[in-house]
């Protein structure tokens, strides 16, 4: 049996009406990942044991003709820096290489409760960090659209598998654009939630105060479904909060879009352009009324997320010293020389570039001109938000200044990969969500188009999302 | 510029072992990176209040209770004796 191209829906009206059972869907799925990621390699481990297992018991639920939640039964993939007590949690590291997670992210328990069926877990930067996919330590994924350009990333693996049918939905975390980017370059939806909608417990740090767990999937709907189950406040997240904007009675003649006009600049593809601008024009066609704003503080977001986040990933990772858990060099003869090469060598390029980064920036001397001045322009950069949120209900914009790139392209130059974040960016430092919903092609390259809506209005850009017609 | 000697410094704060083919890369992709965010002194700032989190949230407490963790911790250590962290000698 075949089952692909399925969205949660269809799997779980197909449950439900007996078409098919929970093994056989899981097996279909296994059977796709076991066809196509020897070419796109977006697992770093699949666990069809367990997997299969987990299907079993959800047959056991319907044959028993218990209330089948919406995920039940549903395969599903995990980035693999999201930990699934009992499988390895490697974030894509050397340093992680055999760490087997000890407890469960709260994500995984919400979704464990829902009986969704985990098949695996999906390659990423290392620890997150890159905007391409090619920073894992063991292989990039490649962009199942076409397999000499990059997935986009940090969570390659986790779009790459929605694309290319090896998993139904999944979670990735994002930063400053891991969600979206890869969402935008494979043709899938994805959802970076408000900072503190989701629980972080489980998810492995790379800067706090950025990073946020949320779905990619075929669809609005399913997105909705995703996070509908994950979010919500946990004792175990200081930072998670339970708030929720309802989005009642809301009409598309009443809608006003706001278009950044920093986002449209010298840059940007014009095959991107053009395609993000038919798509504002489709709404504005539906009756919603679009209005120009200004982020003045645009241009500075790159630089100020390149002090903070790497002022944050020095703290974060200071954790890894080889003795505790994790890679330890077995060469070293004393303590200093243990921490050294455990993590001179444990830890890959562009992780010690940024600790290196973050380091210099937070040390004596540098503080205030580094790390304390670019909190203050995060307050402009959030304030310019909360400025043009009182003309405009939503923003929309590009995801990307372009599709997706070439393999190898930007991986020699860093600075050149930091500025692929200059539209997500911004979004994040002021804690805002944003869907990245497809919504054209060029040359077959997927274009995401960037909804972003005020802290906590995730239920409005999703609502809003799915007026645009792809579901 | 950032010089060699500085990278030497901060990667030894950072406990990362580096060769001097690295160290001379990252003095490059470092130096740039700098380069680059010496934009943010064109930002008028004064009176601004820093942001470290977007959503603020302020003293989140919780009783200070014991509870119980049956994960494998020590499972995961490079190395130990009995239940306990094996660490190189320290004092000579």
């Amino acid at each position: 049996m075949t089952l692909r191209d399925l969205t949660i829906n269809q799997a779980h009206q197909g449950l439900l009406d007996k078409e098919f059972s929970a093994v056989e869907l899981c097996r279909s799925y296994l059977e796709n990942i076991k066809e196509k990621d020897k070419d796109i390699f977006a697992f770093l481990s699949v666990d069809k044991e367990q997997a299969i297992k987990q299907a079993e018991q959800v047959d056991e639920t319907i044959k028993g003709g218990g209330r089948l939640p919406f995920l039940a039964g549903i395969p599903c993939a995990i980035k693999d820096n999201i930990l699934v007590e009992g499988l390895k949690c490697t974030a894509a590291s050397r340093m992680l290489e055999n760490y087997i997670a000890p407890y469960q992210a709260t994500v995984i328990k919400k979704l464990k409760k829902e009986k969704a069926v985990i098949l695996g877990k999906t390659n990423l930067d290392e620890f997150a960090m890159g905007a391409s996919g090619e920073n894992s330590a063991f292989g990039p994924t490649k962009n199942p659209c076409d397999l000499t350009r990059v997935t986009g990333g940090s969570s390659s693996g986790s779009a790459a598998a929605v694309a290319a049918d090896m998993a139904i939905f999944s979670l990735g975390s994002d930063t400053a654009g891991s969600i979206r980017y890869p969402a935008s370059f494979c043709g899938v939806v994805g959802l970076k939630p408000t900072y503190g909608s989701v629980s972080r417990f489980g998810l492995i740090s790379m800067a706090s105060s950025l990073d946020q767990i949320g779905p990619l999937a075929k669809n609005i709907n399913d997105c909705k479904i995703v996070f509908d189950a994950i979010r919500g406040k946990d004792e175990m997240d200081s930072t998670s909060v339970d708030i929720r904007r309802e989005s009642k009675d809301f009409k598309i003649k009443d809608l006003k879009i706001g278009v950044p006009k920093e986002y449209f600049i010298k840059g940007v593809d014009k095959e991107v352009e053009r395609i993000i601008k038919e798509a504002i024009g489709k709404y504005e066609a539906m009756g919603a009324k679009i209005i120009e704003v200004s982020l003045p503080h645009t241009e500075y977001a790159v630089a100020t997320y390149y002090l903070i986040m790497p002022c944050e990933i020095s703290a974060n990772l200071a954790r890894y010293d080889g003795i505790k858990y994790g890679y330890r060099n077995k060469e070293a003869d004393n303590l200093m020389q243990v921490y050294l090469h455990s993590r001179g060598k444990g830890l890959g390029d562009e992780v010690r570039r940024r600790i290196i980064l973050g380091t210099y920036a937070l040390s004596s001397g540098y503080y205030d001109a580094y790390y304390l001045r670019a909190q203050k322009v995060r307050t402009l950069i959030r304030q310019d938000f909360e400025k043009a949120f009182k003309k405009a209900d939503v923003l929309m914009t590009p995801v990307a200044p372009s599709p997706a790139f070439k393999i190898g392209e930007k991986i020699e130059d860093p600075l050149k990969m930091y500025l692929c974040d200059v539209f997500t960016g911004p979004v994040s430092l002021a804690g805002l969500p944003a869907v990245s919903l497809p919504v054209g092609k060029t040359d077959n390259l997927p274009v995401g188009l960037q909804i972003i809506g005020q802290p906590f209005e995730e239920d409005k850009i999703l609502e809003i999302s799915k007026l645009y017609g792809n579901d | 510029m950032i010089s060699k000697d500085q990278v030497k410094h901060i990667a030894g704060l950072a406990r990362l072992g580096l060769t001097d083919e690295e160290i001379e890369k990252y003095q490059k992709d470092i130096s740039s990176v700098l380069d680059y965010v010496e934009k943010l002194e064109k930002v008028n700032v004064s009176g601004i209040e820093p942001t470290s989190h977007s959503v603020r949230v302020e003293n989140a407490t919780r009783k200070d209770e014991i509870k119980s963790f049956d994960g494998r911790l020590m499972d995961l250590a490079p190395d130990k004796k009995e239940n306990y962290l094996k660490v190189k000698s320290i004092l000579k």
